[in-house]
């Protein structure tokens, strides 16, 4: 376990993310960014196609269904490389999406639906959440009837990421027999969906309402309460990895800036209030790293992952809301307009922190993994 | 050697070191003796120093696989400044007869040691201090008064920095010396602390003589020494990989499973605490293995000062969840210098007496702003602020 940690990345791994970050530095483009802000459905679509061609999209998924086969570190080191540089694409939703059919789904299932997440021709997304306060979300109230050999959903699903991108949701529901998720096509009949204007404008919500939609008895993964969970600790996993890279762009966002600016004479990072709080950002991120990368490389391990999950979403969350908010002071003016990005980031920070579950619930899951 | 190969030279010797002397029966300062001839003192020092000459990064192998076994360690908290920062400096600075003469007994305690920096003119800025060191035939004569001085009344042996030149800049006229702390002109005071014990003393250099021989490094290279210990200072401080949950947390966790309030609130605000706690243990394994994959880099410096801010968050948090209980301390204060490394009474170890020398963490080994200043300009690049020292003769320097 812990004793044996590593943290070392193999050369492949540091290759990867610096391929990746040099697209996403030669393909983001911020004035587009807050453009997409202002609308509902913001996703990013030279990035999203970039990826594609690189086959990034499926990264964790088996290549038998036509994914890249990385392990969980190297969706870190990808999901790192997009926070730095909050890209609008649903690819956390995707790997919610295909977690849990890779945990519930038979061969047969997997084969059918995972080759065109991992090709990026479609967008799917897992809809479990109903209310604001679920803590571990499972059927909720929505429910699966069986009706003439198949089934039939009911239910209403919110927070539910990237909805007005999608074109497949893996929603859960509960039968008489226990949790299942269904595999929806959007375009199925009876599915409603409406976008919510989103604290973070580049991971639209959505509302997703299913009014007696039909579902065939093939698309139903029964005993998924598993799948939900190992689906949450790996967005949890993404999440931790994009928290760490969103932060780094603070830090450098901050003392580049603290360099440069000049008041009374001087740079304003000269002064100690302002040095400081870099210096304290500087802590955060390394700390943020090592659980980050510490639960990226222990989810297979149940007994360690039972503490790094929760781990990582307790300090990771704070670093980055905090590090966020403090880029936007040592900016002063300039950081609080529409015009710069760091607002891009402070809104991804909240909002990554209350996705997934309450911060608080993962405090209360650490506090049982640990004996407290 | 390949990495596979030091990594089983250095089991094997914790196999034979363990077989010929079963922990259980044998005598700590024996058993010390034999680690430090096994090489299994500091692994990466030179055969013959303490060490097999390996990658530094087995230190964690061998203290995980002592303390396993019940072997004694305590001689690293009894000798804390010998072996957590002398040792580091001998290792850099010393010549070969100094490092035969001093590691052996420092790692077994027969000889403590004590560092001797600050001064009540001379904190933060170490390198204001006045204290003289004037030459006479291979002999210094050193007049003086430092503070602070942690285990000075049990200490043989003194890492002290001196003036030697009063008309250099300050950081150019100091040189380093290791004075023995019963000689005579060496007279010892103990300073009581908030915690009512004394760990440090008031240390009054009247013409005390030490022998050229017992100088470290150059004259008037005594900064460089004196920076070499502060960096193996603050990675003692908050460098070490400790065992998860080991420390004040682990207290912090007794404490609410013994005297808790069962509150939700206080179990997620010691979840939280755990965590970050946890994160900083997992930075100082990380920057471990960078070190040793020669990339050092961020993760190695922010130990001291996450160490300090948290374990002073840790502390007080546990008194606070003790309720009313928190507003007693065990045995009160009983003013009486510290002796480390014997059995560690209630009080020693009780929430309370953590919670008090707690606050110590961010001024001790360096302030929380010095670090932050360092952390600042020498890892982020950050101008430094105006200086009125710089390159002006010490003797000019405004100070008080
Ligand atoms: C428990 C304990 C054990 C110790 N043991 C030893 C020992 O064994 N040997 C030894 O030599 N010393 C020892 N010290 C001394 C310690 O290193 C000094 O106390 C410390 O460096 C601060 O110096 P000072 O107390 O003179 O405070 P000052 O330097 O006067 O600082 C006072 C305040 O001013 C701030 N300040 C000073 N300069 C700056 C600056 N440039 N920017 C921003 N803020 C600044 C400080 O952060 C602090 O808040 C020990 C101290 C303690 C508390």
């Amino acid at each position: 376990m812990v004793d044996a940690i590593t943290f070392a990345k193999s050369d492949e791994q540091t290759m990867l993310g610096s391929t990746v970050r040099d697209f996403l530095e030669a393909t983001v483009d911020f004035d587009a960014v807050r453009e997409m802000s202002t609308t509902e459905d913001a996703m990013d679509a030279n990035v999203w196609n970039g990826l594609a061609e690189m086959g990034l999209i499926g990264l964790h998924i088996p290549e038998q269904y036509g994914g890249a086969g990385f392990g969980a570190t190297e969706v870190g080191v990808v999901f790192q490389e997009l926070g730095r540089k909050v890209a609008a694409v649903p690819l956390l939703s995707n790997v919610l999406a295909s977690t849990a059919i890779l945990s519930a789904g038979t061969d047969e299932q997997k084969s059918r639906f995972l080759p065109e997440i991992a090709s990026g021709e479609t967008v799917a997304t897992l809809a479990v959440y109903e209310g604001a306060h679920d803590r571990a979300p499972m059927a909720g109230e929505a429910s699966l009837m069986s009706r003439d050999g198949g089934w039939v959903l009911n239910g209403v699903k919110r927070y539910v990421t990237d909805a007005p991108n999608a074109g497949v949701f893996v929603v859960s529901a509960s039968t008489p027999d226990g949790v299942a998720l269904a595999v929806v096509p959007s375009d199925a009949s009876g599915v409603l969906v409406a976008a919510t204007n989103s604290l973070d404008a580049t991971r639209p919500l959505g509302e997703v309402t299913f009014n007696e939609v039909s579902v065939n008895s093939d698309d139903v993964m029964a005993d998924a309460s598993g799948a939900i969970a190992a689906a949450m600790d790996m967005g949890v996993v993404c999440l931790a990895a994009e928290q760490v890279g969103g932060a780094q762009w603070c830090l450098e966002t901050s003392v580049e800036y603290a360099k440069n600016r000049y008041q009374f004479g001087r740079a304003i990072g000269s002064f100690q209030a302002i040095k400081h709080l870099c210096a304290d950002m500087l802590v955060a991120v390394e700390h943020s790293r090592s659980v980050a990368w510490h639960a990226s490389a222990t989810i297979e391990d149940a007994k360690e992952s039972a503490i790094a999950v929760p781990l990582a979403r307790s300090v990771c969350s704070d670093a980055y809301v905090k590090a966020a908010g403090d880029t936007i002071q040592i900016l002063g003016g300039i950081g609080f307009t529409w015009e710069h990005e760091a607002h891009l980031y402070f809104k991804r920070a909240k909002s990554t922190s209350l996705l997934l579950g309450s911060v608080d619930s993962y405090r209360d899951r650490l506090a049982d993994a640990v004996g407290i | 050697m390949t990495g596979s190969d030091q990594a089983a030279l250095v089991a094997e010797t914790i196999d034979k070191l363990l077989a010929d002397n079963p922990p259980a029966t044998t005598e700590p300062k024996t058993f010390w003796g034999a680690q430090f001839d096994a090489g299994l003192a500091w692994v990466d020092y030179e055969p013959g120093d303490g060490g097999l000459g390996v990658s530094p990064k087995y230190r964690e192998l061998v203290s995980r696989r002592l303390n396993d076994a019940d072997a004694p360690m305590w001689n690293r908290m009894a000798n804390i400044i010998g072996i957590g920062m002398g040792a580091g400096v001998l290792a850099a600075h010393g010549t070969k007869e100094q490092r035969q003469r001093w590691l052996r007994p420092m790692f077994t305690v027969d000889e403590v040691w004590c560092q001797l920096f600050s001064e009540p003119g001379a904190g933060s800025d170490v390198a204001g201090l006045a204290t003289r060191a004037v030459k006479d035939g291979d002999e210094w004569i050193i007049n003086g008064q430092k503070v602070w001085t942690t285990l000075a009344h049990l200490s043989k042996w003194g890492m002290v920095v001196a003036r030697t030149d009063p008309d250099q800049p300050k950081h150019k006229g100091l040189t380093y010396f290791i004075v023995d702390m019963e000689s005579d002109g060496v007279d010892i005071r103990p300073l009581y602390q908030i915690t009512g014990e004394a760990e440090f003393n008031e240390v009054f250099f009247e013409d005390a003589r030490i022998p050229d021989s017992q100088r470290l490094d150059e004259v008037g290279e005594g900064w460089r020494v004196a920076m070499t210990t502060l960096m193996n200072e603050r990675v003692a401080i908050g460098g070490n990989t400790v065992p998860r949950g080991s420390g004040t947390i682990g207290v912090a966790v007794e404490t609410w499973k013994k005297s808790g309030s069962g509150e939700q609130s206080d179990r997620r605000e010691l979840a939280r605490l755990w965590g970050e706690v946890e994160a900083m243990r997992l930075t100082a394994m990380r920057a471990t293995e960078n070190m040793t994959a020669g990339v050092p880099g961020p993760e190695g410096s922010t130990g001291k000062l996450a160490w300090a801010d948290l374990n002073k968050e840790v502390t007080s948090f546990t008194v606070s969840m003790m309720g009313l209980e928190g507003a007693t301390i065990p045995e009160g204060y009983t003013l009486e210098p510290t002796v480390y490394g014997t059995r560690m009474t209630e009080r020693v170890l009780s929430p309370q007496r953590l919670f008090l020398r707690a606050r110590a963490n961010s001024i001790e080994g360096g302030t929380s702003e010095i670090m932050r200043n360092i952390l600042g300009e020498r890892v982020l690049g950050l101008p430094g602020e105006p200086r009125v020292d710089k390159n002006v003769p010490w003797k000019e320097v405004p100070r008080g």
